[in-house]
């Protein structure tokens, strides 16, 4: 038996979690006041998620880089090899918000796109 | 220069909100006074996600949430000047500003809405000891810096403060390659959401040390280092000092209302908001001049900057129309038990509509306690809150039928849940 212990992020509480784990599979989760502490420890344990957000060069625009967002979630250990996938990307403005700056980032199946315009110079 | 009715000051998300709202409310000269070179305000250097879960029930990035309003003023018609810095606003409401194209111009609204933001707690407010090298940078400058001019201000880094721009600075450092070693909090509990305390630090194995600030730092032309200490009963205690090598210390040491030009007009400050004392309708002292979102008080959501700068545009509309009810008595509200402040600090029940908004925060972490308010001796309003923290800002709505007719002081208080 392997025990995880959680801070709840679902409200200002951060209930103290402890998840109890069976070779992988959730046993128990204390710690929990509400049914969402419970929830989200479940899907931290198993598969946590999150979405990236960072920049990305541009060039000819009158600003030096367009901010950008994975436009779902990703596995949590894939956060750096986004990231890393983005370094190499470089795009010409215009840049419009919702344009996908990189398709299946990282092998994740989730492409990245601007979350702003960026003119030309 | 062409007259205007409304002149906001800030394109943020406050004057955004109450420019589009006033708009709606059938103001039709409105102009928009910015000194970015964009509108938008702080939003565009915070990209990270988690704005606008309250107003559009979807979770967006800072840029995407101030596009969904630069969109709505285009849409309306809303003029604004950009690169535009406001010099002075005299009590008449006479607003001076410049710019590169219009040089200095005068302008003569009948209102006028403050939505000037807030400013960092720069290093000379926090009274840190040693040197004045360079590479200590408020978090919200390292934050421009990172985000909109693609620059990295350094590689080992070290971060006073734990409120959301510096937790969100951590993880933005180390995605962009510069090693986050942790970071301190002076108080024993941090002013941050949980959210981000385990997706911007625990995710990437940064230390937070709580009770703990910087008393030196070190380093002649740049910074080498600093040294931690942990505190108690607000002093460093000796022998519990610790080097870190690092050429970077970010401060995120909390939020100043700007207020230079509010004050110069002779508007009535809050000492304790350090913004404006408003009545129910977001008024100052002097007539027509309105103000909302961190100029007022510094706010956790901006989806409340944004609710509250809506009602600052209806009510300058309301004023510009002309021939409002007359003011009736006026209400102080008062705030006791852990209750820091409110805002707004006076109500008149025959100016408001059927509903006053009270906003305010606390000044500790309390649990399972209950928001009341008080008319005089009556209880008018009583909320449970299971948990009540200073990083929170919290919302009553009262019904103001319960305030109109004789009575006393409006009091907003904590109790025993």
């Amino acid at each position: 038996m392997e025990k995880r212990e959680l801070i709840c992020i679902g409200c200002p509480m951060g209930c103290p979690l402890t998840v109890t784990l069976d070779g992988g599979a959730v046993v128990t989760v204390q710690g929990n006041t509400c049914p969402r502490g419970d929830a989200y420890a479940r899907r931290e344990v198993t598969a946590p998620t999150r979405i990236v957000t960072t920049t990305v060069r541009v060039t000819g625009g009158i600003l030096p880089a367009v901010s950008c967002k994975t436009r779902s979630d990703i596995p949590k250990e894939k956060i750096f090899d986004v990231v890393r996938a983005l370094k190499s990307v470089v795009v010409p403005a215009p840049v419009h918000i919702g344009q996908v700056l990189l398709p299946d980032a990282a092998g994740t199946g989730v492409d990245v796109v601007a979350t702003k315009d960026v003119a030309e110079v | 220069m062409k007259n205007v009715d409304l002149v906001i000051i800030g394109g943020g998300p406050a004057g955004l909100a109450a420019a589009v709202a006033a708009r709606k409310s059938g103001v039709q000269d409105i102009l928009i006074l910015e000194r970015d070179s964009e509108l938008g305000g702080i939003l565009n250097q915070c990209i990270h996600n988690g704005f606008g879960l309250h107003t559009f029930k979807e979770e967006l990035t800072g840029p995407e949430y101030a596009t969904r309003f630069v969109t709505q003023v285009r849409e309306l018609g809303i003029e604004y000047k950009l690169n535009t810095m406001v010099l002075d606003l005299a009590a008449d409401k006479t607003v001076t500003a410049m710019n590169k194209t219009d040089g200095l111009f005068q302008l003569h609204p009948k209102a006028v809405i403050l939505a000037m933001g807030c400013r960092e707690r720069p290093r000379g407010a926090l009274n840190i000891p040693g040197y004045r090298p360079a590479g200590i940078f408020t978090a919200g400058t390292a934050q421009r810096l990172v985000n909109m001019e693609g620059c990295l201000p350094g590689r080992r880094v070290v971060i006073l403060g734990s409120g959301d721009i510096g937790l969100i600075m951590a993880r933005r450092m180390t995605l962009e390659g510069a090693k986050v070693l942790c970071v301190a909090e002076l108080m024993p509990y941090s002013g941050g959401l949980k959210r981000n305390i385990v997706q911007c630090l625990d995710d990437f194995g940064i230390p937070l040390k709580l009770s703990h600030t910087v008393v030196d730092i070190q380093g002649k032309e740049r910074v080498t280092g600093i040294t931690l200490a942990r505190v108690e009963n607000g002093k460093p205690v000796p022998g519990t000092e610790e080097h870190y090598d690092c050429d970077t210390l970010l401060l995120s040491c909390g939020l100043l209302p700007e207020n230079e030009l509010s004050r110069a007009a002779g508007v009535a400050l809050n000492p304790v908001t350090g913004g404006p004392a408003v009545n129910e309708s977001l008024e100052t002292n002097l007539p027509g001049v309105f103000a909302a979102g961190n100029v007022l008080h510094v706010h956790d959501l901006v989806d409340y900057v944004s609710e509250e700068a809506a009602a600052a545009g209806e009510h300058a509309a309301a004023y510009i129309a002309g021939g409002g009810a007359a003011a009736g008595r006026t209400l102080p509200v008062r705030c006791e038990n852990g209750v820091r402040y409110t805002v707004p600090t006076t109500i008149r029940p025959d100016c408001a509509g059927d509903t006053v908004t009270l906003r305010f925060r606390v000044g500790g972490v309390y649990k399972n306690k209950k928001i009341a308010v008080y008319r005089g001796t009556d209880c008018i309003y009583s909320r449970k809150r299971p948990v009540l923290a200073p990083g929170e800002m919290e919302t009553v709505r009262l019904k103001a039928e319960l305030l109109r007719g004789p009575g006393d002081a409006v009091t907003v208080t904590l109790e025993e849940g």
